[in-house]
């Protein structure tokens, strides 16, 4: 039987309950969230379930979203199940006053590095990881570049007027 | 004891039986900037730590601030052995994101292209894995066709090593005369190059002493360490992202995906050397596609998509409409539609990926790419535990790290 999302959202909701939502199947590709609590759980049950099977962690990252107040930091997970070819995007926010979620580099090797380099960008503080010192940038910097609250450009300069270049 | 030195060494260190080396940044064998702090017994790796971010650029934050065709030589610069597959990643993403429809005619030279660029990336990685294993020849042999499919890409869009080649929607220009003469020259002439190159390798004793059984991985740690591309069927695992999701009418191609068994050094050069000969297959099936496009059909070489692609400079100059485009189009007022994508194509050395969310501003709201070989690297302490030194050196070369993809 053809994997489906609609498959995988049943059997995640018969599992879960409330707790996984805001389903959405964008370009094919279903995506949903849940509390930043159960992340293993799902990550778990989805690597575990023999009718999912998601046992290839194609990617893993942070976004964050500075209006959302309470779940400013997101930890985004591209899940794969090659055998039936079908990809899975999984979500958990957090907080940008306590950063803390579970780290899933006890379920994949993979996650080690790209949990690294989150931490390294967003501060997400991977509780559980062997490791977790900064990645790409110098140990010194005491800043995580990539939160919405560093601009890219020098905001002193008034010759650049946001409005007319891009982003407002 | 007294320390007269100001080496400090590790508590207990009086007893300690191996040694710390130092191996890299700069060193002549690691091909780029890759520093490794490895613990040796004698000649013996027990453990090491890899160091990356040395030439970190903060590719995702530039991305912040630049409308898409300006994040098109951003990817230039991640695998900059195959900077057409980055470039046409990204515009594939594009595409698929805005639902922009590419004519067939553009599926097929963005695949010639998309090949070739395979085939150079492959075979850099093969030679140097001679270079490191003492066989500086075979790199010697091969590097004039690497050098010809440089001057491909400088046909169909002026440049040879960060390429910036095509557009959203297509082809900047049609490929020239010039550069389908290449092509067919390429084509004549290199396998006769491959064959020798493998002829000089494959069955090579001393070439497969130093490669089989070093290096290894198991299917299972390699899917948990997220490899992918040649390093992942090198380990038997058949996932190749042009089969599995066919982009750019990849579909439309007979070609068979090789696999190793062992994952080891040898499995991996098998595995480039295997694909090339598909890749080689899949640019002569797509060029008699592209020859067969008669008339008007033949002069396509993109989409009609005035809000990404930029009009001709003399209708820029005639034309009110085009003006209006040009003007939009480079000074970024082209607000993208909300949502979030992710999308991947088979890279030189693996799946890239790209993940983009877009708030409707101009300029994605998060851009992240998903690099191979940052992922894979991971696996190297694993690979060279217990081996020798020289061995370590070509593993590294053998997974087809390229610094600028691991730092981004």
């Amino acid at each position: 039987m053809a994997l489906t999302n609609e498959f995988i959202q049943a059997q995640l909701v018969a599992k879960f309950g409330d707790q996984v939502t805001a389903f959405s199947t964008s370009y094919g590709i279903l995506s949903f969230e849940s509390p930043k609590e159960v992340n293993l759980k799902v990550l778990q049950f989805l690597y575990d379930e023999p009718s999912l099977g998601f046992t290839f962690l194609t990617d893993l990252c942070g976004v964050n979203y500075p209006d959302n107040i309470g779940g400013e930091l997101v930890v985004v997970y591209h899940l794969h199940n090659f055998t039936e070819n079908v990809r899975l995007r999984f979500s958990v926010a957090t907080s940008i006053a306590q950063p803390d979620v579970f780290t899933a580099s006890k379920l994949f090797e993979s996650a080690n590095w790209m949990e690294r380099e989150t931490f390294d960008f967003y501060g997400i503080n991977f509780v559980g990881h062997s490791n977790l010192k900064r990645i790409l940038n110098v140990d010194e910097m005491d800043y995580f570049p990539l939160r919405k609250e560093y601009p890219l450009e020098d905001q002193t300069r008034i010759d650049k007027d946001d409005e007319m270049f891009g982003r407002g | 004891m007294e320390a007269n030195h100001n080496i400090i060494l590790p508590e207990g260190s009086i007893e300690k039986q191996t040694t710390t080396l130092n191996f890299g940044p700069t060193h002549p064998a690691t091909h780029g900037v890759f520093q490794n702090i490895m613990e040796v017994d004698g000649e013996r790796v027990v453990s090491t730590v890899q160091t990356v971010g040395y030439i970190h650029r903060a590719f995702e934050k530039l991305a912040e601030r630049r409308p898409l065709y300006q994040i098109t030589p951003i990817t230039d610069r991640l695998n900059y052995c195959s900077s057409p597959i980055n470039n046409m990643g990204w515009h594939l993403t594009c595409e698929k994101f805005l639902n922009i429809q590419t004519p067939k005619r553009v599926d097929y030279l963005r695949v010639i292209i998309m090949e070739l660029s395979r085939i150079s990336d492959h075979l850099i990685c093969n030679s140097i894995v001679g270079v490191d294993t003492g066989a500086y020849t075979g790199f010697l042999y091969v590097m004039q066709y690497r050098e010809l499919i440089y001057e491909i890409y400088e046909e169909v869009c002026g440049s040879r090593l960060t390429t910036n080649i095509g557009r959203i929607g297509g082809f900047e220009r049609n490929f020239t005369n010039a550069a389908f003469t290449k092509l067919e020259k390429f084509l004549n002439e290199y396998p006769k190059t491959l064959r020798e190159f493998e002829s000089l390798f494959t069955r090579n004793r001393i070439f497969m002493d130093r490669t089989q059984g070093t290096g290894g991985i198991s299917a299972e740690r390699a899917m948990n360490y997220g490899f992918t591309g040649p390093n992942l069927r090198a380990a038997g695992v058949d996932y190749d992202v042009r089969v599995q999701q066919p982009y750019s009418s990849y579909e439309d191609f007979e070609f068979t995906v090789p696999v190793g068994t062992t994952g080891d050094n040898y499995d991996r050069y098998l595995v480039r050397n295997a694909e090339m000969w598909e890749s080689i297959s899949i640019i002569r099936q797509a060029y008699e596609k592209v020859q067969s496009f008669k008339g008007t059909d033949a002069d396509v070489y993109h989409a009609d998509v005035p809000e990404y692609y930029l009009p001709k400079k003399e209708d820029v100059y005639t034309k009110m409409e085009a003006l209006i485009w040009h003007f939009k189009i480079i000074m970024g007022e082209i607000d993208l539609p909300k949502g979030q994508i992710y999308n991947a194509v088979e890279g030189g050395n693996g799946e890239l990926g790209f993940y983009l969310i877009s708030d409707g501003g101009r300029t994605p709201f998060r851009l992240h790419f998903r690099r191979p070989s940052f992922i894979y690297y991971q696996a190297y302490p694993e690979l060279i535990k217990g081996g020798m030194i020289s061995d370590a050196v070509v593993t590294m070369s053998s997974l087809n790290l390229i610094a600028g993809e691991l730092d981004a």
